[in-house]
């Protein structure tokens, strides 16, 4: 059906895609699996026209095509939902199935028979969802719906999903695998992107696994096991546990108490982002892990802790050794010890394009001994970014590069550093290591655990249950902005945990 | 490489303008060195090119220095016009103070107006998140209704024809270079404003690369999230390099006002808001890079006049022309990326094989 | 006399609206795309200056009035290669494209009619005082149909929302910009035809004098809806009509002429109010102002 030869992808100086090739049969649910970052969404976004390949061939039905713009693809019969839906908010669920493809003649459009179809489409595929609802009133379980439903619209014989369960819950999950296998039923070919490993077992009759941009394993699923695909994600042994001593935890460092968080924007109906009735404690020399499903209110969880949300939307209690933080913004809670490692490095940890040296002082830029009065001392500058430089290997460690220059593992190892030269007494970490290549990794996990051996209280986040699971002390589950459950990591199963990540008991 | 787009699109213009005359059935070579060359002349051309780039100095700095926070500040017309009637209203109304006190207050006025006008975008924007350039070309136009206002009802001098205030008190004028300089001709309006408009340029290069305002405001320009956590209000940089910015385009009714005419004249600003933005785009946001691009435009505005005189069709609309093609160059710098970058490739290759 | 004064308010009323609608309606044509025009003023200044310079060669207002129009499409092709192909500021060069309607018409009048920005009077009988604002009040229907009942207009909306989703449904995103910052430029050229050869009877240096800003005051007041927009437009001209009806009939006590400068005002000052959200909220299209462009 579809066939990648040979593609290869260039995003300045990262190789996103080196020479990937690519086989989906017809009839077939293919899982597309690799860390974040290991280029999976760039090979089907090249498939779909959204991006163009620097070389190498796409093939349909064993036919070269030349694919430039998504327009090309949806002729060819292929559809994507992407991990961000592509949907109009403003608009209906007609409007914007629609979109593109609008029947009637060129000078009106027919909505309603459009809607009749939609009605149909929704009864035989089993997605069920109101035609006349406005897109921004749906949950993301709906506008999902919606996608899928826009790609059989325009007809689409292949159907390419980007990592279609990380906004759902367990039971959507289930509604969407069942959906998935009566469209293969019916003769559709489905590309599942993932690097949840269950899934793919699940729902997927072969993989193409891919590492660092390359395509490094193509397997029959029934031939292989979460152990084996691991391997080939990884390039080796999955490390389980990183080598840590017991934690001698201190006295109680952060406490929460009942925090709630409201939704900023509009929140979907079968989906809460807000963060409800939340209490715990970190103490001086633990980690504490949370695990949870990408959006279940772990960044609203930090941000609220860091003095990142208006305190408008916020009730209940954040304390630091004792003493209420209520009040208080960034800046002073920043004073009172606390360090942040932000989830997304792009949008709040780094100004891309100032320097390195700028880099190392944001949030401490205004006070001694970077600041003494108004003039920012560049000496004192320089020497903290070339200690961060030389203590957490930054690459190339040239302090006047601009950050963007560097690539994510770097930057993100001149985040840490920043944080660390704090000498904080709370770290705020969220998913330290996404997109990092497997050295930095290992690097950051030892500084994590150095900086817990030195008396520091760490509350960690991340999506990689591995990841929580070998750094925590103590782990905690979120679910849909609450506290569902504690557990020791030691001696924890992945799957219980799982359960509790998914909301079952 | 930071100079060579600027040049490229300066140089991309002339030959567009020069297009323009060729089609009009003039001669673009006579054309540009009637309005390039009289801006070049010891000491008249010179001095009135450097009087007319003052104006374009503070307006350039104004623009960067919101650009830099990520504001385009289409309001620095508004914010020199309520400046220069405030600093002419309080050369009036406070003429018998001694100059050591009119001086400085006459000064303070013309910034604190401009701030003032320019600080209020940038509060609408901070508490409601309206678009700062709608509210900023509304804000223009209030200025100037505002202050034609004021000027025609209650500070013309009786029976005078014009649109103009009464003259300010003399101890509030600045001197002109000639008045300082011996060698300088005093005909030449060229005055202390100038100075100033350097000097302004000096501590604007300090504030943002070297203070730690400055590199807040910088920072929330760059990245507004990570402006906020890193312990920045990005709200309150709004509102600060809005009036920063207002604050320097209200320094334009210094040199109008306290160094030129000594009295406020309605509908003085032949576009020096407007032309900032062309200043400071040219100029790279930059206080160096604005001095050098207000410049430029003075030496064409100043160059209009002979040509209007001397050439047989050219009229100094030609300046207009010429100025709304290099902020076009500038502004679409895509256009040259390609073949620039693909030229320096020959160029090496050629290296190479030579 | 009462009757009289209210029929001729509301004729003035109509003409003074007329250039603001078709200005707005063509804003309203490039921002539901996505991008943002300030230019409103420069096109209307390029379809005046045309309109007239035009008649007066070819003596037939429907030749001028064309010509103004490919004018208007001309001038509005620079801002949307520039802002869609080379990704330019919108704003910026919206800003370079009224510094450059500035001077130009000067500069062609300088060298056609040996003026110094004026164009020669047209003939009274070569004016077209009329089919504008028929044109004006039958598009704004129009773009209501095309807006919300045609597949361009549902692209046109979806390409201001959100570019990407359009892209991935397989619409040209430029395309669609680019038909719209032309359609804009048609209007407002129009809008400004009517200034030089319908109100008045030739092209004077500046002669829009704002009314570009205003109609895009209008079209934000107007919430950037076809019918709303156009009540803005009816009265905003309708504070015009009132001020230059005051003028000389009503004085203050020392026998001047009543200031106009504060109903002047009116349009600016409610423009702000209403993107503060203090008369309802006026959302502009998401994407509005931001260039489409993607690492490909």
């Amino acid at each position: 059906m579809l066939q990648l030869r040979g593609i290869t992808k260039r995003f300045g100086g990262v190789l996103a895609n080196d020479r990937v090739n690519i086989t989906v049969d017809p009839g077939t649910i293919h899982a597309i699996v690799g860390e974040n970052g290991a280029g999976k969404s760039t090979a089907m976004r090249i498939a779909y026209g959204f991006y163009t390949a620097d070389a190498g061939e796409i093939l349909i039905d064993g036919q070269v095509r030349a694919i430039e713009r998504p327009h090309d693809a949806i002729r060819l019969g292929i559809g994507m939902v992407h991990q961000h839906f592509m949907l109009v908010d403003t608009m209906s669920v007609t409007e914007n199935i629609v979109l593109g493809a609008e029947t009637g003649t060129a000078r009106s459009i027919d909505l309603d028979a459009a809607a009749a179809r939609i009605r149909t489409l929704s009864t035989d595929f089993k997605l069920l969802v109101d035609p006349h609802a406005l897109v921004d009133d749906l949950s993301v379980g709906q506008q999902q719906r919606v996608e899928l439903l826009k790609a059989l619209y325009r007809d689409a014989r292949l159907l390419i999903l980007d990592e279609p369960t990380a906004v759902l819950t367990p039971q959507e999950v289930d509604e969407l695998f069942a959906i998935l296998r009566a469209m293969r039923e019916q003769g559709k070919t489905i590309v599942i992107i993932t690097h949840k490993l269950s899934e793919v077992l699940a729902i997927s009759d072969a993989v193409t696994v891919m590492r660092d941009g390359k395509v490094v394993g193509r397997v029959k699923t029934k031939e292989t096991d979460a152990a084996g695909l691991a391997r080939l994600m990884v390039g080796r042994e999955v490390l389980l546990r990183v080598e840590k001593t017991a934690a001698k935890p201190g006295r109680v460092t952060l406490s929460v108490r009942n925090l709630n968080v409201g939704a900023g924007g509009k929140v979907g109906s079968g989906f809460s982002r807000t963060i409800n009735d939340v209490s715990f404690d970190v103490r001086a020399g633990e980690i504490v892990g949370i695990a949870g499903v990408d959006g279940n209110g772990q960044r609203e969880l930090i941000e609220a802790i860091a003095g990142l949300i208006e305190p408008t939307r916020i009730s209940g209690d954040v304390a630091l050794e004792g003493v209420s933080l209520a009040g208080l913004d960034a800046r002073a809670r920043r004073e009172r010890g606390i360090a942040h490692i932000p989830e997304d490095r792009h949008r709040r940890g780094l100004l891309l394009e100032f320097t390195l040296d700028e880099n190392a002082i944001l949030g401490v830029h205004y006070r001694p001994p970077v600041t003494s009065g108004v003039l920012i001392d560049d000496g004192e500058v320089r020497r903290r970014s070339v200690e961060i430089i030389k203590g957490f290997d930054v690459r190339p460690p040239n302090p006047e590069l601009p950050a963007r220059a560097l690539s994510g593992g770097n930057q993100q190892k001149l985040i840490i550093g920043r944080e660390f030269q704090l000498r904080p007494r709370l770290l705020l970490v969220a998913q330290p290591t996404r997109g990092v290549d497997i050295g930095a990794i290992e690097f950051i996990h030892r500084k994590l655990v150095a900086l817990r051996d030195e008396g520091c209280a760490v509350l960690l986040v991340s999506a990689e249950l591995d990841e929580v699971m070998s750094l925590s002390d103590r782990l905690l589950v979120i679910h849909k902005g609450r506290i569902v459950g504690e557990v020791d990591p030691a001696v924890a199963k992945a799957g219980d945990i799982g359960l509790l990540m998914t909301g079952g008991h | 490489m930071t100079l060579l787009f600027p040049l490229v699109a300066v140089a991309a213009a002339f030959v567009v303008g020069g297009v323009f005359v060729l089609l009009i059935g003039d001669n673009p070579i006579e054309t540009y060195r009637l309005l390039i060359g009289s801006a070049l002349w010891w000491p008249d051309g010179i001095g009135y090119t450097l009087f007319l780039a003052t104006p374009l100095i503070f307006t350039g700095l104004a623009v960067s220095v919101a650009f830099r926070a990520g504001l385009l500040n289409i309001g620095a017309e508004g914010q020199l016009y309520v400046a220069a009637f405030a600093t002419a209203w309080t050369g009036i109304v406070l003429g018998g103070l001694p100059a050591a006190l009119l001086m400085p207050l006459c000064f303070a006025a013309a910034i604190v107006a401009g701030a003032i006008w320019g600080a209020i975008p940038g509060l609408l924007k901070a508490r409601f998140g309206s678009h700062e350039v709608i509210n900023t070309i509304m804000m223009n136009f209030i200025a100037i209704s505002l202050v034609s206002y004021l000027t025609q009802y209650h500070y013309r001098v009786p029976g005078d024809p014009i649109m103009q205030s009464a003259l300010i008190s003399p101890s509030a004028h600045l001197p002109r270079l000639g008045n300082v300089i011996p060698w300088f001709p005093e005909r030449i309006p060229l005055n202390a404003s100038f100075v100033l408009a350097l000097l302004a340029c000096a501590v604007v290069y300090a504030f943002l690369w070297r203070t730690k305002w400055g590199y807040e405001l910088r920072a929330a320009g760059s990245n507004p999230a990570a402006a906020e956590y890193g312990g920045i209000s990005v709200r309150r940089q709004v509102v600060v390099a809005m009036a920063i910015s207002g604050g320097l385009a209200g320094m334009v009714g210094i040199n109008e006002v306290l160094g030129y005419r000594h009295r406020y004249y309605d509908g003085f600003s032949d576009n020096y808001g407007f032309t900032g933005i062309a200043v400071a785009l040219l100029g790279r946001n930059h206080p160096v890079g604005v001095v050098l691009a207000a410049v430029l435009f003075a030496v064409l505005m100043r160059g209009g006049i002979p040509v209007d005189a001397f050439t047989q069709h050219v009229t100094k609309d030609i300046v207009q022309i010429l100025q709304a093609t290099i902020i076009l160059f500038v502004a679409a710098e895509a256009f040259f990326r390609k073949p620039l970058t693909r030229l320096r490739q020959r160029l090496r290759r050629g290296r190479q094989n030579g | 006399m009462v009757e009289l004064f209210t029929i001729s308010l509301i004729w003035s009323t109509v003409r003074l609206s007329t250039p603001l609608i078709l200005a707005a309606l063509g804003g309203l044509f490039s921002e539901r795309s996505g991008v943002i025009n300030i230019a409103l003023e420069g096109m209307m200044l390029a379809g005046a200056f045309t309109a007239a310079a035009v008649t007066y060669a070819t003596g037939s207002p429907w030749i001028g009035l064309l010509a103004a129009i490919a004018a208007g499409v001309a001038i509005a092709s620079i801002h949307a290669v520039a802002s869609i192909r080379y990704g330019a500021d919108q704003v910026v060069v919206g800003t370079a494209i009224n510094i450059l309607m500035l001077g130009l018409p000067g500069f062609l009048s300088g060298a056609f009619f040996l003026s110094s920005g004026s164009t020669p009077q047209v003939p009274i009988e070569q004016l077209v005082p009329l089919a504008p604002i028929v044109m004006a009040f039958a598009f704004v229907p129009l773009t209501w149909y095309v807006l919300y009942r045609t597949p361009f207009g549902l692209r046109l909306r979806a390409v201001g929302e959100n570019p990407e989703a359009a892209d991935a449904a397989g619409i040209n995103v430029a395309n669609i910009r680019y038909s719209g910052v032309l359609i804009s430029g048609a209007l407002a050229a129009i809008g400004g035809a009517y200034l030089s050869i319908g109100q008045s009877s030739l092209f004077t240096r500046n002669m829009t004098s704002g009314r570009g800003f205003i109609a895009l005051a209008a079209l934000i007041f107007g919430k950037w809806r076809p019918v709303q927009t156009l009540l803005a437009c009816l009265f905003f001209g309708f504070t015009e009509a009132v001020t230059i009806q005051m003028q000389g009939v009503v004085k203050l006590p020392s026998g001047e002429n009543i200031p106009v400068h504060f109903i002047q005002m009116v349009p600016y000052v409610l423009t702000i109010v209403v993107l503060a959200g203090f008369i309802g909220h006026s959302r502009p299209p998401r994407a509005l102002g931001r260039a489409y462009e993607k690492e490909r």
